[in-house]
């Protein structure tokens, strides 16, 4: 099957490594993979910044870039839910009936990588080595706004190798929320000193988790702490084989 | 309670300075300032209001420790309910049928709550809902009045307006004794004191009961309150209280608490006085069925609360005799106007909002500058106050949902938020902001950048090249300039990589082998 990747503009910018490790994946599981060179971003800083009439306009461009395509796959749970949640009331508050319509008619194809691996692909064996010992971090719109349930732990449990020892809370936010880990700087870092208390805890070698935001914020705080402990995207470790470290 | 954040903030506040818009009081004859932090007017932008909280590491322990046992409590509870989420949306259902005919369903309670002996007020913000208390008060010459607990007397500071009127007022729930006598602002609307533990509620009622050698064992403290308040229940001919709901079918109104001091309050006075948001309106008895069973377990995680009190303007020889029902607005019947806010007013107190929420179990109550904090407060706040004061609120989340996930009538708190940012923003681009403000610079030229790929690769260049200066040998970024300091306070990040993901696809050798030619040329061609 053919599928396109939106691999988002924060992945593009500071996570490559991301991207072309959903390319060796999903190659690897034989689908041909495309990727728009239009592409930019989905909006969703500027619309939780509240910068609503830019976000009007990068939703707009999202729908017209991916209207006939297959399927979009998205290594991004936050960008999935900002397409999911926020681009139909945009939609309709422009009171663009096409664009209505043509997102309507797109939406059903939008999958974050763990959804597609499982839903569209029906795999949870991506035949994945990653010898370490793993914690997974459940990122808040990956657990609440798409309710990935236990498809990032079918996953990972597949994983030959892994070890995955479960993090404490997993419902805590680590306190990113996009600008307002800059906006209210001093509560982001208060929220994230508690959460990397369970992630250090789990005495894991790597945090991973289907959103580098989340990673870049719990990261930036594991490498200023010389704690020992590395964040990685999960679609990384899913590409990595015996054959083959991606990392 | 040495180190509440109330105190720091108050020296903060030039409190001789300060005007009175609104009707708001600003002090009181004895130099007293009247609850100045919880006053959006006043209050510090929440990121500066959170930082004396922030580093009170007391504090911050006595509110993890008490919401997260109110919070296992209510998901036990919650858990055995295998109609949680069918109840769930029957509250929203209920409240959005009393906001949609609310004009309808208020004059109905009046009608029907005067047809049984009580009288009904309306007031249109908190400087008529004042006046018409202390009206009633001085009429009934009470010098002093006992309070049930009630967030709406403190939205419209009832409490410093009464007393430099001359009226002493007596605070009987346990929690708002507690900051009465200790001179501190709620920080909680379900539990008030939440933030003030064993050993601090010890002392203040040492001190200000005068107890030599109290205990701060709980049962020791309890009995100290009760024998302060059972004479104040004796004596006391006038009683204030709040709502949970009013029946507009029968004009009842219910009010739920577990202490019993309501229930001694609501009946021992001669005259009782009950000052409700006009959101409080639930169009039939019935539907308390829906409403007390999502109440009692959200807010303090009980099958059912210990006391619910309901009654029908006045009973001939039993209870008050008189009996005033005040309506307040003060901000509320705009946000009816607007598609996505209007779910606000669905509110019904629980506070569960709060008690799960990550920012509120970091700063606590206070940093709200409001009466309603946590979740709930940054939507509702900013609106009561039309957008003028509060405006940093519903920027004090990191929109994590799990306020959504709890809330009994399913308010989207992330959604409201969202849209009220929306609103500060499309303030900002009227004013001074748009020329100076870094992050709306930087959001419009980030616009800009996303709006063709050709400028967003070109952005990513500069971006490079500006942030090699600030790199390190290791390859990460340890310290920025400007916003970006507010990130590298407390984490590092990485260098910007050489190869952006897009340039690494066009360039990778083996994508003609997998990819259509064609397909590839046609691309280009855009």
């Amino acid at each position: 099957m053919r599928v396109s990747l939106f691999i988002t503009c924060y992945n593009d910018t500071l996570f490559p490594e991301t991207g072309r490790a959903v390319v060796t994946l999903l190659e690897r599981l034989g689908v041909t993979l495309d990727f728009e060179a239009r592409q930019t971003c989905c909006g969703q800083m500027h619309a939780n910044t509240g910068f609503r009439s830019e976000a009007f306009a990068l939703a707009r461009r999202f729908v017209e870039i991916y209207r006939d395509v297959e399927a979009v796959v998205i290594p991004s749970s936050s960008c999935v839910a900002m397409v999911r949640d926020q681009y139909a009331g945009l939609f309709a508050e422009l009171g663009d009936e096409r664009l209505r319509r043509d997102f309507a008619a797109l939406l059903p194809r939008v999958y974050e990588l763990s959804e597609f691996l499982i839903d569209r692909l029906g795999v949870d064996d991506v035949g994945a080595y990653f010898p370490h010992k793993v914690t997974y971090h459940a990122s808040c719109h990956g657990l609440r706004a798409l309710a990935l349930g236990d498809r990032p732990a079918r996953l990972l449990g597949k994983v030959r190798g892994l070890e995955l020892t479960p993090l404490p809370n997993l419902d805590r936010c680590c306190g990113f929320g996009g600008t307002f880990s800059v906006k209210n700087g001093e509560v982001s870092s208060a929220m994230l000193a508690v959460k990397l208390q369970d992630v250090v805890g789990t005495g894991a070698e790597f945090c991973t988790a289907l959103d580098n935001s989340c990673l870049m914020h719990l990261g930036g705080a594991l490498h200023r702490q010389y704690a020992g402990m590395r964040t990685i995207h999960m679609a990384e470790i899913l590409a990595s084989t015996q054959e083959e470290v991606v990392r | 309670m040495s180190a509440v954040p109330a105190r720091a903030l108050s020296a903060v506040v030039d409190v001789d300075a300060r005007h009175a818009p609104n009707g708001h009081p600003t002090g009181n004859s004895n130099g007293h300032s009247p609850n100045p932090v919880l006053d959006p007017v006043y209050a510090l932008p929440f990121p500066k209001a959170a930082l004396p909280v922030l580093r009170d590491s007391q504090l911050r322990k006595n509110v993890a420790h008490a919401i997260d046992v109110i919070q296992a409590k209510r998901a036990r509870l919650v858990e055995e309910k295998s109609d949680w989420q069918a109840l769930r949306a029957a509250g929203a259902r209920i409240k959005d049928e009393a906001l949609e005919h609310l004009d309808t369903y208020l004059v109905q309670f009046d009608e029907r709550c005067t047809a049984a002996g009580g009288h009904v007020h309306w007031a249109a913000d908190a400087g008529e809902a004042r006046r018409i208390i202390l009206e009633i008060l001085r009429e009934e010459k009470a010098e002093e009045v006992i309070k049930i607990k009630s967030m709406t007397a403190t939205e419209i500071q009832l409490n410093p307006f009464l007393e430099s009127a001359g009226i002493r007022t007596y605070e009987t729930d346990l929690a708002e004794i507690i900051l009465q006598l200790g001179e501190g602002e709620p920080s909680h609307i379900v539990v008030p004191a939440l933030h003030v533990n064993r050993s601090q509620v010890r002392e203040i009622f040492a001190r200000r009961m005068g107890i030599e050698n109290l205990s701060d064992d709980p049962r020791a403290l309890t009995a100290a309150a009760r024998s302060y308040l059972r004479q104040k229940f004796l004596k006391v001919p006038a009683a204030i209280g709040g709502a949970n709901f009013l029946i507009a079918e029968t004009g009842a109104v219910a009010v739920v608490e577990s202490e019993g001091n309501g229930r001694m309050c609501l009946t021992l006075p001669s005259t009782l006085i009950t000052l409700a948001g006009i959101e409080k309106i639930l169009p039939r008895y019935n539907d308390l069925e829906v409403m007390l069973q999502i109440l009692a377990r959200s807010a303090t995680g009980e099958r059912m609360n210990p006391y619910t009190s309901l009654w029908t303007g006045v009973q001939p020889g039993d209870g008050p005799q008189k009996f005033h029902v005040i309506l307040l607005d003060n901000g509320r019947s705009p946000i009816l106007g607007r598609r996505t806010e209007r779910q606000t007013l669905r509110c019904i107190r629980c506070a569960a909002c709060m008690n799960t929420c990550p920012v509120y179990r970091q700063t606590g109550g206070h940093a709200y500058g409001s009466v309603y904090p946590g979740p709930i407060g940054a939507i509702l706040t900013p609106q009561l106050m039309q957008m003028k004061h509060a405006q940093s609120l519903p920027f004090a989340s990191s929109l994590c949902g799990a306020c959504y996930e709890v809330c009994p009538v399913k308010i989207n708190i992330p959604e409201v938020l969202i849209d009220l940012r929306a609103q500060v923003t499309d303030l900002e681009r009227k004013g001074l902001a748009r020329f100076f403000d870094p992050m709306y610079l930087g959001m419009r030229a980030a616009k800009l950048a996303f709006s063709s790929a050709g400028l967003f690769h070109a952005a990513q260049k500069i971006a490079r090249v500006g942030m090699r200066f600030f790199t390190g040998k290791d390859g990460w970024i340890h310290s920025l300039p400007g916003m970006g300091a507010k990130w590298t306070q407390t984490r590092d990040l990485r260098g910007l990589p050489k190869q952006p993901f897009h340039a690494w696809w066009t360039d990778r050798p083996d994508r003609t082998d997998r990819n259509d030619q064609n397909d590839r040329q046609k691309r280009a061609a855009r």
